[in-house]
């Protein structure tokens, strides 16, 4: 399969990229890792006229601590974020969850902020960094943005980047590892892609209280949600079976519209979502330490 | 609208003219004349096509060619040296880790990438290592034999 004609552009600065995005408008495509857009350009789903490489734009994949968060440059790879010593020790569940995409190839070139821009509603990240209450920042070279990942996620391989912008970072604040964290998928077993996933950190002070608990949840509809309404029940309880139980049965609630494809039915991932939520949770809850 | 690529492949420096969306398994195969490079199931799941870039495993059917300018790049006929089969060659050799054959460089390939970053893997951490390649004449068990026959010698 081959792509049809474009021209190809790898600039070396966020704002020459901008300047071409500002320019060629829809028919610009910015090619991070290629591992979605290369492939939908060879069945030519994608057809863009100009595909602009950020391989050259500098500092857009350094993993760096800040006084009070982690930066991550939106072209580093799974395998980055799999393998750097500051995620495992500062956001464990994103290196594991990395660990998890795909397969070894896909994960040295595939990267985080292709796969966040792309908003694939059956991949992995967007659950964990919503769980993470990541910040994705977004660049036009004359104005950033700051957007919650939550928000950022709005439909089906849509998100609020607008035209211009290139996502450049995600800011994870660099105390979030604190009590359990854990990220589950029914993963599809050839593509490996998440038919639903769950992603979840949760805080349990000495009494057993829950004092803190974030939870994203990926591939069961259009987009990334977060779970708030297994988050309202999560906190501020005591932590035991009952409590996980009711929790993770609420996690549906944040689901608008549960996707139906070959892969699984609605009513199929509903019932997946419950079933990941609670396990998620559990786990989560097993690792406070 | 070609654009010029300088990529060194397998210790050599390529200097060619290339359309944007030429990809870099067509070009290792139509251009460089390497046809030990295979493309299997042309969509990024099989690693058929699989090569060392710039010291990791890609699937080359899913990377462009103008992509690599400036690059290194590793296929399966790099890696004998003076006519001495690479270890991980002669492990599948010795352990029968092929029947067709079709798969086998791009096993290699990622093999290769996985010992790179751990030399003495575990029977799961190689298959872990190859879950990125398939074999349809399932024949992974002399495959992980041969990827252990290979760390056990380098």
């Amino acid at each position: 399969m081959i792509p049809s004609t474009f021209e190809y552009i790898a600039p070396t600065s966020i704002t020459e990229v901008a300047d071409l995005l500002s320019k060629h408008g829809e028919d610009a495509k910015i090619l991070a890792g290629g591992h979605s857009l290369i492939p939908l350009m060879k069945l030519r789903l994608a057809q863009p006229k100009i595909l602009i490489d950020l391989k050259n734009v500098n500092g857009m994949n350094s993993i760096t601590e800040g006084s009070d968060t982690l930066v991550i440059g939106g072209m580093s790879t799974y395998y980055q974020l799999q393998s750097s010593e500051l995620i495992k020790n500062k956001v464990s569940m994103l290196s594991d969850a990395a660990a998890d995409v795909a397969d070894p190839q896909v994960r040295n070139l595939g990267t985080i902020g292709g796969s966040l821009s792309h908003a694939d509603p059956a991949a992995d990240l967007p659950a964990v960094v919503i769980a993470l209450n990541a910040t994705i920042v977004v660049d036009s070279s004359i104005e950033e943005r700051f957007i919650n990942a939550e928000d950022f996620f709005v439909d089906l391989l849509t998100t609020q980047l607008r035209a211009n912008e290139i996502l450049r970072e995600i800011r994870i604040p660099s105390l979030i590892n604190r009590g359990g964290s854990a990220y589950l998928k029914f993963a599809n077993k050839a593509s490996h892609y998440a038919v639903v996933g769950v992603a979840v950190r949760i805080g349990i002070n000495d009494a057993g209280i829950c004092e803190d608990a974030s939870v994203g949840v990926t591939g069961a509809g259009t987009h990334a949600v977060r779970a708030v309404e297994t988050e309202r029940m999560l906190l501020g309880n005591k932590i035991n079976e009952d409590v996980i139980d009711s929790a993770a049965q609420e996690s549906v609630a944040s689901v608008d519209e549960f996707l139906s494809d070959v892969h699984a039915s609605g009513e199929y991932r509903e019932q997946l979502l419950k079933v990941f939520a609670k396990r998620a949770i559990q786990l989560a809850v097993s690792r406070v330490s | 609208m070609a654009n010029m690529i300088s990529v060194t492949v397998n210790g050599k420096l390529h200097t060619s003219d290339v359309e944007p969306r030429l990809l870099l398994v067509h070009y290792i195969r139509d251009v460089l004349n390497l046809t030990g490079t295979h493309v299997g199931c042309d969509t990024t799941s099989c690693g058929a096509c699989t090569v060392i870039l710039d010291g990791v495993a890609v699937k080359s059917c899913n990377v462009l060619a103008v992509q690599v300018d400036g690059s290194s790049i590793t296929t399966i006929e790099g890696l004998a040296k003076d006519g001495e089969l690479h270890p991980l060659q002669e492990g599948f050799w010795e352990e029968h880790g092929l029947q067709c054959g079709y798969c086998t460089p791009g096993m290699i390939m990622s093999a290769y990438d996985l010992l790179q970053k751990n030399p003495d893997p575990s029977e799961a951490d190689i298959r872990y290592g190859l879950s990125g390649n398939i074999c349809r004449c399932t024949g992974y068990h002399n495959i992980v034999k041969a990827v252990k026959y290979a760390a056990d010698k380098l």
